[in-house]
Protein backbone atom coordinates (compact mmCIF):
# COMPACT_ATOMS: atom_id res chain seq x y z
CA UNK A 1 0.00 0.00 0.00
CA UNK A 2 1.52 3.47 -0.85
CA UNK A 3 1.15 6.05 1.97
CA UNK A 4 0.03 9.46 1.07
CA UNK A 5 0.91 12.97 2.79
CA UNK A 6 -1.73 13.37 4.80
CA UNK A 7 -3.13 16.92 3.18
CA UNK A 8 -6.52 18.31 2.20
CA UNK A 9 -5.94 17.79 -1.74
CA UNK A 10 -4.26 14.62 -1.39
CA UNK A 11 -7.49 13.72 0.81
CA UNK A 12 -9.71 15.34 -2.03
CA UNK A 13 -8.03 13.85 -4.84
CA UNK A 14 -8.50 9.92 -3.12
CA UNK A 15 -12.36 10.85 -2.64
CA UNK A 16 -11.88 11.76 -6.20
CA UNK A 17 -10.99 8.63 -7.14
CA UNK A 18 -12.83 6.24 -5.09
CA UNK A 19 -15.87 7.71 -6.77
CA UNK A 20 -14.56 7.12 -10.29
CA UNK A 21 -13.97 3.40 -9.43
CA UNK A 22 -17.51 2.99 -7.21
CA UNK A 23 -18.92 3.61 -10.60
CA UNK A 24 -16.69 2.09 -12.85
CA UNK A 25 -16.99 -1.34 -10.30
CA UNK A 26 -20.67 -0.53 -11.00
CA UNK A 27 -20.42 -0.69 -14.52
CA UNK A 28 -18.50 -3.05 -14.77
CA UNK A 29 -20.60 -5.95 -12.70
CA UNK A 30 -23.41 -4.68 -15.06
CA UNK A 31 -21.41 -5.68 -18.03
CA UNK A 32 -20.50 -8.78 -16.29
CA UNK A 33 -24.01 -9.62 -15.66
CA UNK A 34 -25.11 -9.00 -19.17
CA UNK A 35 -22.69 -10.68 -21.06
CA UNK A 36 -22.96 -13.49 -18.68
CA UNK A 37 -26.68 -13.79 -19.34
CA UNK A 38 -25.94 -13.86 -23.38
CA UNK A 39 -23.06 -15.62 -22.80
CA UNK A 40 -25.94 -18.71 -21.20
CA UNK A 41 -27.92 -18.60 -24.41
CA UNK A 42 -25.01 -18.37 -26.43
CA UNK A 43 -24.04 -22.16 -24.79
CA UNK A 44 -27.37 -23.25 -25.01
CA UNK A 45 -27.51 -22.61 -28.27
CA UNK A 46 -23.99 -24.36 -29.17
CA UNK A 47 -24.90 -27.43 -27.31
CA UNK A 48 -28.20 -27.70 -29.61
CA UNK A 49 -25.98 -27.32 -32.55
CA UNK A 50 -23.08 -29.31 -31.85
CA UNK A 51 -25.38 -32.34 -31.29
CA UNK A 52 -27.31 -32.04 -34.32
CA UNK A 53 -24.17 -31.29 -35.78
CA UNK A 54 -22.46 -34.56 -34.61
CA UNK A 55 -25.24 -36.51 -35.46
CA UNK A 56 -25.57 -35.19 -38.97
CA UNK A 57 -22.15 -36.10 -40.05
CA UNK A 58 -22.90 -39.67 -38.24
CA UNK A 59 -25.09 -40.18 -40.80
CA UNK A 60 -23.39 -38.52 -43.41
CA UNK A 61 -20.72 -40.85 -42.57
CA UNK A 62 -22.39 -43.61 -42.74
CA UNK A 63 -24.10 -43.21 -46.20
CA UNK A 64 -20.26 -42.33 -47.26
CA UNK A 65 -18.93 -45.84 -45.42
CA UNK A 66 -21.48 -47.75 -47.65
CA UNK A 67 -20.28 -45.67 -50.74
CA UNK A 68 -16.98 -46.46 -50.46
CA UNK A 69 -17.89 -50.23 -49.34
CA UNK A 70 -19.21 -50.85 -52.86
CA UNK A 71 -16.91 -48.50 -55.07
CA UNK A 72 -13.03 -48.64 -54.87
CA UNK A 73 -10.99 -45.85 -53.20
CA UNK A 74 -9.75 -44.79 -56.59
CA UNK A 75 -13.23 -44.56 -57.68
CA UNK A 76 -14.82 -42.23 -55.23
CA UNK A 77 -11.95 -40.36 -55.53
CA UNK A 78 -12.19 -39.55 -59.16
CA UNK A 79 -15.44 -38.96 -58.82
CA UNK A 80 -15.09 -36.19 -55.91
CA UNK A 81 -11.80 -34.87 -57.05
CA UNK A 82 -13.24 -31.99 -59.30
CA UNK A 83 -16.28 -30.65 -57.11
CA UNK A 84 -19.04 -28.35 -58.97
CA UNK A 85 -18.56 -25.62 -56.64
CA UNK A 86 -17.10 -23.56 -54.33
CA UNK A 87 -18.09 -21.78 -50.69
CA UNK A 88 -17.44 -18.36 -50.30
CA UNK A 89 -17.52 -16.66 -46.85
CA UNK A 90 -18.07 -13.64 -46.02
CA UNK A 91 -17.24 -12.58 -42.04
CA UNK A 92 -18.46 -9.63 -40.80
CA UNK A 93 -18.46 -8.49 -37.24
CA UNK A 94 -21.12 -7.38 -34.52
CA UNK A 95 -20.62 -5.98 -31.51
CA UNK A 96 -21.64 -7.85 -28.28
CA UNK A 97 -21.10 -6.07 -25.30
CA UNK A 98 -17.46 -4.37 -26.47
CA UNK A 99 -16.89 -8.22 -27.82
CA UNK A 100 -16.49 -8.68 -31.63
CA UNK A 101 -18.56 -11.47 -32.64
CA UNK A 102 -17.83 -12.87 -36.16
CA UNK A 103 -20.83 -13.81 -38.48
CA UNK A 104 -20.43 -15.67 -40.95
CA UNK A 105 -22.31 -15.79 -44.54
CA UNK A 106 -21.86 -18.01 -47.03
CA UNK A 107 -22.74 -18.02 -50.89
CA UNK A 108 -21.99 -20.95 -53.77
CA UNK A 109 -19.99 -20.18 -57.01
CA UNK A 110 -19.57 -22.42 -59.68
CA UNK A 111 -23.17 -22.26 -60.60
CA UNK A 112 -25.76 -25.37 -60.69
CA UNK A 113 -27.59 -26.02 -57.60
CA UNK A 114 -26.61 -29.27 -57.73
CA UNK A 115 -23.56 -30.41 -55.91
CA UNK A 116 -23.16 -33.84 -57.18
CA UNK A 117 -20.24 -33.93 -59.23
CA UNK A 118 -20.10 -37.15 -60.96
CA UNK A 119 -22.20 -38.68 -63.53
CA UNK A 120 -24.26 -41.48 -62.19
CA UNK A 121 -23.24 -44.53 -63.99
CA UNK A 122 -20.38 -45.56 -62.20
CA UNK A 123 -21.33 -44.66 -58.78
CA UNK A 124 -23.17 -45.83 -55.75
CA UNK A 125 -26.41 -44.44 -54.93
CA UNK A 126 -25.15 -44.05 -50.90
CA UNK A 127 -22.79 -41.39 -52.07
CA UNK A 128 -25.53 -39.38 -53.19
CA UNK A 129 -26.93 -39.81 -50.12
CA UNK A 130 -23.98 -38.64 -48.41
CA UNK A 131 -23.54 -35.91 -50.49
CA UNK A 132 -26.68 -34.60 -50.01
CA UNK A 133 -27.30 -35.58 -45.73
CA UNK A 134 -23.34 -33.17 -45.29
CA UNK A 135 -24.58 -30.28 -47.47
CA UNK A 136 -27.79 -30.35 -45.27
CA UNK A 137 -25.61 -30.34 -42.09
CA UNK A 138 -22.83 -27.69 -43.52
CA UNK A 139 -25.46 -25.03 -42.62
CA UNK A 140 -25.90 -26.21 -39.09
CA UNK A 141 -21.75 -26.50 -39.57
CA UNK A 142 -21.27 -22.81 -39.92
CA UNK A 143 -23.85 -21.51 -37.28
CA UNK A 144 -21.44 -23.60 -34.94
CA UNK A 145 -18.44 -22.03 -36.08
CA UNK A 146 -20.28 -18.57 -35.69
CA UNK A 147 -21.75 -19.53 -32.21
CA UNK A 148 -18.42 -20.84 -30.75
CA UNK A 149 -16.45 -18.91 -31.82
CA UNK A 150 -18.77 -16.49 -30.12
CA UNK A 151 -18.77 -18.28 -27.05
CA UNK A 152 -15.30 -18.94 -26.67
CA UNK A 153 -14.80 -15.46 -27.44
CA UNK A 154 -17.18 -14.40 -24.78
CA UNK A 155 -15.48 -16.58 -22.41
CA UNK A 156 -12.96 -14.72 -22.16
CA UNK A 157 -14.17 -11.57 -21.90
CA UNK A 158 -16.25 -12.81 -19.18
CA UNK A 159 -13.33 -13.87 -17.25
CA UNK A 160 -11.32 -10.35 -17.76
CA UNK A 161 -14.69 -8.06 -16.47
CA UNK A 162 -14.35 -10.46 -13.69
CA UNK A 163 -11.21 -9.79 -12.90
CA UNK A 164 -11.64 -6.65 -13.00
CA UNK A 165 -15.13 -6.03 -10.89
CA UNK A 166 -12.69 -8.24 -8.12
CA UNK A 167 -10.21 -6.48 -8.46
CA UNK A 168 -12.32 -3.19 -7.42
CA UNK A 169 -14.33 -4.88 -5.66
CA UNK A 170 -11.62 -6.49 -3.10
CA UNK A 171 -8.36 -4.24 -3.62
CA UNK A 172 -9.22 -1.05 -5.25
CA UNK A 173 -12.24 0.25 -3.02
CA UNK A 174 -11.15 -0.71 0.48
CA UNK A 175 -7.74 0.53 -0.11
CA UNK A 176 -8.80 4.03 -1.09
CA UNK A 177 -11.11 3.83 2.12
CA UNK A 178 -8.45 2.78 4.15
CA UNK A 179 -6.40 5.68 2.93
CA UNK A 180 -9.18 8.29 3.28
CA UNK A 181 -9.87 7.03 6.66
CA UNK A 182 -5.89 7.35 7.56
CA UNK A 183 -5.33 11.10 6.16
CA UNK A 184 -8.89 11.99 7.80
CA UNK A 185 -8.17 10.60 11.29
CA UNK A 186 -4.57 12.36 11.03
CA UNK A 187 -5.97 15.77 9.84
CA UNK A 188 -7.73 15.58 12.98
CA UNK A 189 -5.47 14.65 14.59
CA UNK A 190 -3.56 17.82 13.49
CA UNK A 191 -6.49 19.67 14.21
CA UNK A 192 -6.71 19.09 18.02
CA UNK A 193 -2.90 19.57 18.24
CA UNK A 194 -3.34 22.78 17.04
CA UNK A 195 -6.09 23.71 19.18
CA UNK A 196 -4.25 22.58 22.29
CA UNK A 197 -1.19 24.84 21.55
CA UNK A 198 -3.46 27.54 21.00
CA UNK A 199 -4.97 26.97 24.56
CA UNK A 200 -1.79 26.59 25.86
CA UNK A 201 -0.26 29.72 24.29
CA UNK A 202 -3.03 32.00 25.24
CA UNK A 203 -2.21 30.42 29.08
CA UNK A 204 1.16 31.41 28.72
CA UNK A 205 0.38 35.21 27.30
CA UNK A 206 -2.19 35.59 29.65
CA UNK A 207 0.07 34.47 32.98
CA UNK A 208 2.60 36.51 31.57
CA UNK A 209 0.75 40.11 30.78
CA UNK A 210 -1.49 39.90 33.93
CA UNK A 211 -0.24 37.35 36.19
CA UNK A 212 -3.53 35.35 35.49
CA UNK A 213 -3.96 32.04 35.74
CA UNK A 214 -6.74 30.40 34.74
CA UNK B 1 -11.02 -28.73 -43.55
CA UNK B 2 -8.00 -31.12 -41.81
CA UNK B 3 -8.87 -33.93 -41.21
CA UNK B 4 -8.09 -37.93 -42.46
CA UNK B 5 -8.75 -38.41 -45.96
CA UNK B 6 -11.80 -40.42 -45.87
CA UNK B 7 -13.14 -37.84 -43.89
CA UNK B 8 -12.54 -34.83 -46.05
CA UNK B 9 -13.24 -36.63 -49.12
CA UNK B 10 -16.75 -35.36 -48.85
CA UNK B 11 -16.28 -32.36 -47.81
CA UNK B 12 -14.58 -31.48 -50.85
CA UNK B 13 -17.37 -32.25 -53.40
CA UNK B 14 -19.09 -29.56 -50.94
CA UNK B 15 -16.45 -26.75 -52.50
CA UNK B 16 -14.53 -27.11 -49.23
CA UNK B 17 -10.64 -26.76 -49.36
CA UNK B 18 -9.72 -29.71 -47.70
CA UNK B 19 -6.43 -31.24 -46.45
CA UNK B 20 -6.15 -34.65 -46.11
CA UNK B 21 -4.07 -35.88 -43.47
CA UNK B 22 -1.95 -38.97 -41.82
CA UNK B 23 -0.30 -38.06 -38.91
CA UNK B 24 0.18 -35.48 -36.66
CA UNK B 25 2.86 -34.46 -38.18
CA UNK B 26 0.71 -33.68 -40.86
CA UNK B 27 -1.54 -32.54 -39.51
CA UNK B 28 0.24 -29.80 -37.75
CA UNK B 29 1.78 -28.94 -41.25
CA UNK B 30 -1.41 -28.84 -42.70
CA UNK B 31 -2.30 -25.66 -40.02
CA UNK B 32 0.42 -23.89 -40.85
CA UNK B 33 0.21 -23.58 -44.11
CA UNK B 34 -3.49 -22.49 -43.35
CA UNK B 35 -2.85 -19.97 -41.26
CA UNK B 36 0.46 -18.51 -43.57
CA UNK B 37 -1.53 -18.40 -46.83
CA UNK B 38 -1.49 -15.32 -47.72
CA UNK B 39 -4.73 -12.44 -47.39
CA UNK B 40 -6.03 -14.77 -44.40
CA UNK B 41 -8.74 -16.43 -46.53
CA UNK B 42 -9.69 -18.52 -44.09
CA UNK B 43 -12.44 -17.84 -41.16
CA UNK B 44 -13.10 -21.44 -39.90
CA UNK B 45 -10.71 -24.32 -39.93
CA UNK B 46 -12.83 -27.15 -39.07
CA UNK B 47 -10.18 -30.07 -37.47
CA UNK B 48 -11.20 -33.37 -37.20
CA UNK B 49 -11.17 -34.68 -33.53
CA UNK B 50 -8.72 -37.14 -34.27
CA UNK B 51 -6.57 -34.80 -34.99
CA UNK B 52 -7.06 -32.25 -32.36
CA UNK B 53 -4.82 -33.50 -30.03
CA UNK B 54 -1.60 -32.67 -31.90
CA UNK B 55 -2.74 -29.54 -32.83
CA UNK B 56 -4.27 -28.63 -29.25
CA UNK B 57 -1.66 -25.59 -28.66
CA UNK B 58 -2.04 -24.23 -31.87
CA UNK B 59 -5.99 -24.75 -31.25
CA UNK B 60 -5.58 -22.83 -27.74
CA UNK B 61 -3.64 -20.11 -29.56
CA UNK B 62 -5.96 -19.32 -31.60
CA UNK B 63 -9.20 -19.42 -28.67
CA UNK B 64 -8.91 -15.65 -28.52
CA UNK B 65 -8.11 -14.44 -32.12
CA UNK B 66 -11.92 -13.12 -33.84
CA UNK B 67 -10.14 -13.74 -37.10
CA UNK B 68 -10.07 -17.75 -37.01
CA UNK B 69 -12.36 -19.91 -35.82
CA UNK B 70 -11.67 -23.68 -34.85
CA UNK B 71 -14.10 -26.19 -34.70
CA UNK B 72 -13.50 -29.56 -34.17
CA UNK B 73 -15.74 -32.11 -35.96
CA UNK B 74 -16.21 -35.66 -35.20
CA UNK B 75 -14.53 -37.93 -37.28
CA UNK B 76 -15.77 -41.22 -39.01
CA UNK B 77 -15.48 -43.57 -36.36
CA UNK B 78 -18.21 -41.17 -34.02
CA UNK B 79 -17.73 -38.18 -31.39
CA UNK B 80 -15.45 -38.56 -29.00
CA UNK B 81 -17.07 -35.64 -27.07
CA UNK B 82 -14.24 -33.41 -27.85
CA UNK B 83 -16.16 -30.77 -29.24
CA UNK B 84 -18.16 -30.27 -26.16
CA UNK B 85 -15.22 -30.55 -23.82
CA UNK B 86 -14.33 -27.26 -25.68
CA UNK B 87 -18.02 -25.89 -24.91
CA UNK B 88 -17.53 -27.10 -21.26
CA UNK B 89 -13.62 -25.56 -20.85
CA UNK B 90 -15.37 -22.29 -22.12
CA UNK B 91 -18.53 -22.09 -19.61
CA UNK B 92 -15.80 -23.25 -16.81
CA UNK B 93 -13.73 -20.03 -17.97
CA UNK B 94 -16.28 -17.79 -17.52
CA UNK B 95 -18.20 -19.39 -14.85
CA UNK B 96 -15.91 -20.41 -13.07
CA UNK B 97 -17.69 -23.81 -12.88
CA UNK B 98 -19.45 -26.25 -14.38
CA UNK B 99 -22.54 -25.74 -14.67
CA UNK B 100 -24.26 -27.45 -18.32
CA UNK B 101 -25.09 -29.85 -15.84
CA UNK B 102 -23.50 -33.48 -17.35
Amino acid sequence: MATYTPTRMVLNQLKGRLNTARRGHKLLKDKRDELMRQFMDIVKQNKQLRKSVEEGLTEAFTSLSAASAVMSPQMLEQALMYPRRTVDLDVTYKNVMSVNVPRYSFGESGGTEDIIPYAFAQTSGDLDDALEKMSAVFTDMLQLAEVEKSMQLMAEEIESTRRRVNALEYSTIPDLEKNIHYITMKLEENENATKVRLIKVKEMVLQKAHNYTT
Amino acid sequence: MIGGSDTVIGFKALGLDTFPVNSDEEASAAFKQIIQTENDPYAIVYVEETWAEGLSSAIHKFRSDPELAIILIPGRDGSRGMGLQALKDAVEKAVGSDITGD
